[in-house]
């Protein structure tokens, strides 16, 4: 089906190659992972495929890549159209049509199919991806999970025998992300289409992939191999593999299924859950900020309705909730950006609100979704300097909190060029030097593979240590299971849940973490503390 | 009628009216506003076009700004009265008020500032107010019930590649204003101002920076797409483009020149007539290229009706023009009530009915 010979790309103004000497082979029929860490080359991999790399980014391409015997060297990505659908990372920017009937059409429109055809293949895609409810509305009107399935549907109607998708659901919560997930596993076992997938969150996908397809990075080159013998061995794993070694599992069980039936030893060999926080931490000092019975509104969408809220120095909260059930919103009037229309906001005695800008920052400091909006100098020296000046404070206040954040990071480096992670770094220093007492952070971990989420933890832990209060908005279990000490629901608006992380992730199956839903029903939420519980009991060194 | 019913009995789709039908109906309805002050007859426009574009409008974001359009007009009216009051030309009439007149130089001698104000100017300045209002209502009447991106498939094959240019500039204008928000709020986040040199600075480039990403990309999944796989050759096309321009262009001198009076005669007809080649040239020459079009509107007798009733309410009213010139404007100097012409209500009254024969819109945006 695809074929790397010896392939290697080598991008403009660039002294090493992003891939080197790749030799792959995918077959028919397969899912396979694309596993790496972040800026290791997996999108330049999956580029490949369809040909935008290198005939749309530019650069060199030396070796051969063939799909179906096709050779992208000498076919544009619209000549293959026919053949590879591939669906980008961020789908809202890949939509031509307003109706998603329309959408779905536009691939077959430009390969000049006739009418009765596409409208068949339209109708039949309507079906497989359960689109049909939606066919005539506004594709701006949809969820996130729905503009995804309208996305991917839209590059199968071309009828292609190969999907490339780059990190479908890294916006979408648990649920919009099965959604997505689901219609891959029936597209791969129903109509037999061969699918290519990175992703970082592994847990989500792990346990459907035929192959796994690691990229090294650096530059290095590419291995391929079934998941088990892969994950085994990786840098990147989901938190289930390295329970599996923990515990000495051969071989390793990708799915919680499989896991649960080889877990009953380790069940009985832990006895009583950890009464002890998952992490180290003091009690929860006074409170930073408080909110008194909340409400927005945006038009007739009630955004929140009455939430009350106290949010304590020394502690780690999750806010967790749907994509839409007023996270954001929330976020947003703790640090000012919405003054409240009904109830109240106070952060340390002060209305973030009427502030001007710059007390506010003392106050409380928000890294937004996107955290490339908040950077706009040339390079990192300048951002720092420039922040400190907009917070008026001592020169290198940001530089050094920045070095403390991520080491040796280049100054004469474009923002825009930085790693998700790096680039989150950045922001994160330029909200905290001003040291406001109440720190935010909206869905922190989009595009951050398990290495820099678990440079996060300790960084977050490491300002509740210093007595910050500290909010995260997000979707991801896994990071609210390492790292937060209370965890709060919002559903429509509400706040439905409020409590210690371990009580409520382990009584609400949607948002159990891994290692909770294996050692079910004891209440276990990490493998870190499983692997300390077993160092104590001696049953391992 | 029935069909109607019936296919919404059984959940089949009806088609919507096609865009072009609904476009050539309101710009008729507008062309015979334009030739109205008499608030009788403008009040019934507004009555008719407010009227179709509430019951068949779709729920969708570009039906919303429906009423901004109206809220403009009504603005329209009210900056037009008050131009009227400081510097309108002061003829007799019934005098309400008198505000403190400016004595101007002799070089300006034509604009008066200020002095009595009377009814009579007020009123026929509100009247020829409302008669942009009732043009704006028509315009917005047609926005609210077509969708740009609707009107843009309806585009001949021709001048495709601009009608894609022009789509995503559409598609991209909310996403613009949206990344504007978004950097605006980092910046506060920052503790920055927000306005100033330094401020606009800060906005527009992460602004230009995200809007150029999101470009690439929005190219990428079209080129991954198809987008440009049969097309004709770049020469040809650009050779077609060329003419098809060039002779909308001419087409457009040409109409001028034949209804303005004081125009040359020459520019008029032969002007038009190379125009309409060169764009059939043009035209001719693209559409061999080969894109198909998924489900494309189709003009049926609904359409007929729609373009027939406003096309009716237009002849209407040129025929009362030409008999009753005075019949069609508000009365001034002296004040008096407007005339209700029956011939010219009888025809706006028609331009309703597209409110019953197109067929109900489909909810695009309710989840």
């Amino acid at each position: 089906m695809i074929h790397f010979e010896n392939m290697s790309v080598t991008y403009p103004d660039q002294d090493h190659p992003a891939l080197d000497g790749v030799e792959l082979k995918i077959g028919e029929g397969e899912l396979a992972l694309v596993i790496g860490p972040t800026g290791a080359g997996k999108s330049t991999l999956l580029r490949s495929i369809n040909g935008l790399v290198p005939h749309f980014s530019g650069g060199r391409l030396t070796g051969r890549v063939l799909v179906e015997g096709r050779s992208t060297a000498d076919h544009r990505p619209r000549d293959l159209a026919d053949v590879v659908g591939f669906v980008g990372q961020d789908p809202d920017a890949t939509f031509v049509a307003d109706i998603v009937e329309d959408e779905l059409a536009y691939s077959m429109e430009n390969l000049g199919l006739s009418a009765p055809t596409m409208r068949r293949r339209v109708e039949d895609i309507l079906d497989i991806l359960n689109l049909h409810p939606l066919r005539q509305r506004a594709i701006m009107s949809l969820s996130g999970g729905q503009r995804q399935r309208v996305a991917i549907g839209a590059v199968l109607t071309a009828a292609p025998r190969l999907l490339v998708l780059d990190e479908p659901t890294s916006s979408l919560d648990p649920i919009s992300a099965e959604e997505v997930l689901a219609a891959l596993s029936r597209l791969v076992h129903d109509q037999g289409v061969t699918i290519v997938v990175a992703e970082h969150r592994l847990e989500r996908i792990v346990h459907a992939a035929d192959t796994i397809v690691q990229v090294a990075g650096a530059g290095g080159g590419v291995r391929a191999g079934p998941p088990a013998d892969m994950l085994a061995t990786s840098p990147v794993a989901p938190p289930i593999v390295r329970l599996a070694q923990v515990a000495g599992w051969d071989p390793i069980p990708l799915s919680v299924r499989d896991a649960r039936r080889l877990a009953a030893g380790l069940r009985t060999t832990l006895a009583a859950p950890p009464d002890e926080a998952p992490v180290e931490r003091g009690a929860p000092g006074p409170a930073v900020a408080t909110v008194r019975r909340l409400s927005a509104r945006f038009g007739r969408l009630l955004a929140l309705d009455g939430v009350s809220l106290e949010l304590a120095a020394g502690e780690v909260t999750a806010v967790m909730g749907r994509n839409g059930a007023g996270k954001t919103t929330l976020l947003r009037h703790l640090v000012g950006l919405r003054s409240p229309e009904q109830g109240t906001v106070t952060v340390a005695g002060h209305k973030p609100s009427a502030l001007r800008p710059v007390e506010a920052a003392r106050l409380v400091g928000l890294v937004p979704q996107d955290p490339a909006s908040m950077l706009s100098a040339d390079t990192v020296g300048d951002e720092c300097a420039e922040a400190d000046h907009d917070a008026s404070l001592a020169r290198g206040t940001t530089r050094s909190t920045l070095e403390r954040l991520m080491p040796g990071l280049n100054d004469e480096m474009h923002p825009r060029d930085l790693s998700e992670g790096q680039r989150l770094a950045l922001a994160l220093a330029i909200v905290l030097a001003p040291a406001p007492p109440l720190v935010l952070l909206d869905e922190p971990t989009r595009g951050l593979d398990y290495i820099a989420k678990a440079r996060l933890t300790a960084l977050l832990r490491g300002l509740a240590g210093d007595g910050h209060s500290v909010v995260l908005a997000t979707h991801d279990v896994e990071l609210v299971a390492d790292t937060a000490d209370r965890v709060v629901v919002l559903a429509d608006g509400e706040i439905i849940t409020d409590g210690p992380t371990r009580e409520v992730m382990c009584h609400t199956p949607g948002l159990a973490p891994q290692v909770a839903r294996i050692l079910a029903p004891a209440e276990w939420l990490t493998v870190t503390e499983v692997a300390s519980r077993l160092v104590e009991s001696g049953s391992m060194s | 009628m029935t069909d109607v019913v019936a296919r919404r009995l059984t959940g089949v789709r009806v088609a919507p009216l096609h865009p072009v039908a609904w476009w050539t109906w309101a710009i008729l309805l507008a062309a015979a506003a334009a030739r109205i002050t008499n608030p009788l007859c403008l009040g019934l426009i507004l009555v008719v076009a407010g009227w179709v574009a509430v019951s068949r409008r779709p729920q969708s974001t570009w039906a919303r700004s429906y009423g901004t359009l109206l809220r403009l007009g009504a603005l329209v009216v009210v900056i037009r009265v008050v131009v009227q009051v400081l510097f309108g030309q002061r003829l007799p009439g019934h005098t309400l008020f008198t505000i403190p007149s400016l004595a101007l130089p002799s070089w300006m001698a034509g604009v008066t500032v200020g002095g009595p104000v009377t009814a009579d100017a007020i009123v026929g300045a509100a009247c020829q107010g409302l008669r942009l209002a009732a043009i704006l209502a028509c315009v917005g009447a047609a926005n609210a019930l077509v969708s740009p991106f609707r009107l843009l498939r309806c585009v001949p094959a021709g001048l495709y590649e601009i009608a894609v240019a022009v789509t995503v500039a559409v598609s991209f204008t909310p996403q613009v204003i949206t990344s504007i928000g978004q950097v605006r709020d980092a910046r506060r986040l920052r503790g920055r101002a927000v306005s100033g040199p330094a401020g606009v600075r800060g906005i527009a480039v992460p602004v230009l920076e995200s809007a150029l990403e999101r470009s690439l990309a929005l190219a990428a999944s079209m080129d991954s797409r198809g987008f440009g796989r049969r097309a004709v050759s770049a020469s040809r096309q650009r050779l077609a483009s060329a003419a098809t321009l060039a002779g909308l262009l001419g087409l457009a001198v040409g109409v001028y020149g034949v209804l303005d009076a004081g125009a040359p005669s020459e520019l008029g007809l032969p002007v038009v007539g190379v125009g309409a080649l060169l764009v059939i040239t043009g035209l001719v020459a693209t559409s061999v290229g080969g894109r198909t079009r998924y489900r494309p509107d189709r003009w049926s007798g609904r359409e007929w009706v729609t373009v027939f009733v406003s096309a009716a309410a237009l002849a209407a009213i040129v025929v009362v023009g030409r008999h009753d010139a005075a019949s069609l404007t508000m009365p001034v100097y002296p004040l008096s009530l407007p005339a209700a012409p029956p011939l010219a209500l009888v025809g706006l009254l028609l331009a309703a009915l597209p409110s019953v024969v197109a067929p109900p819109p489909i909810d695009t945006a309710v989840r």
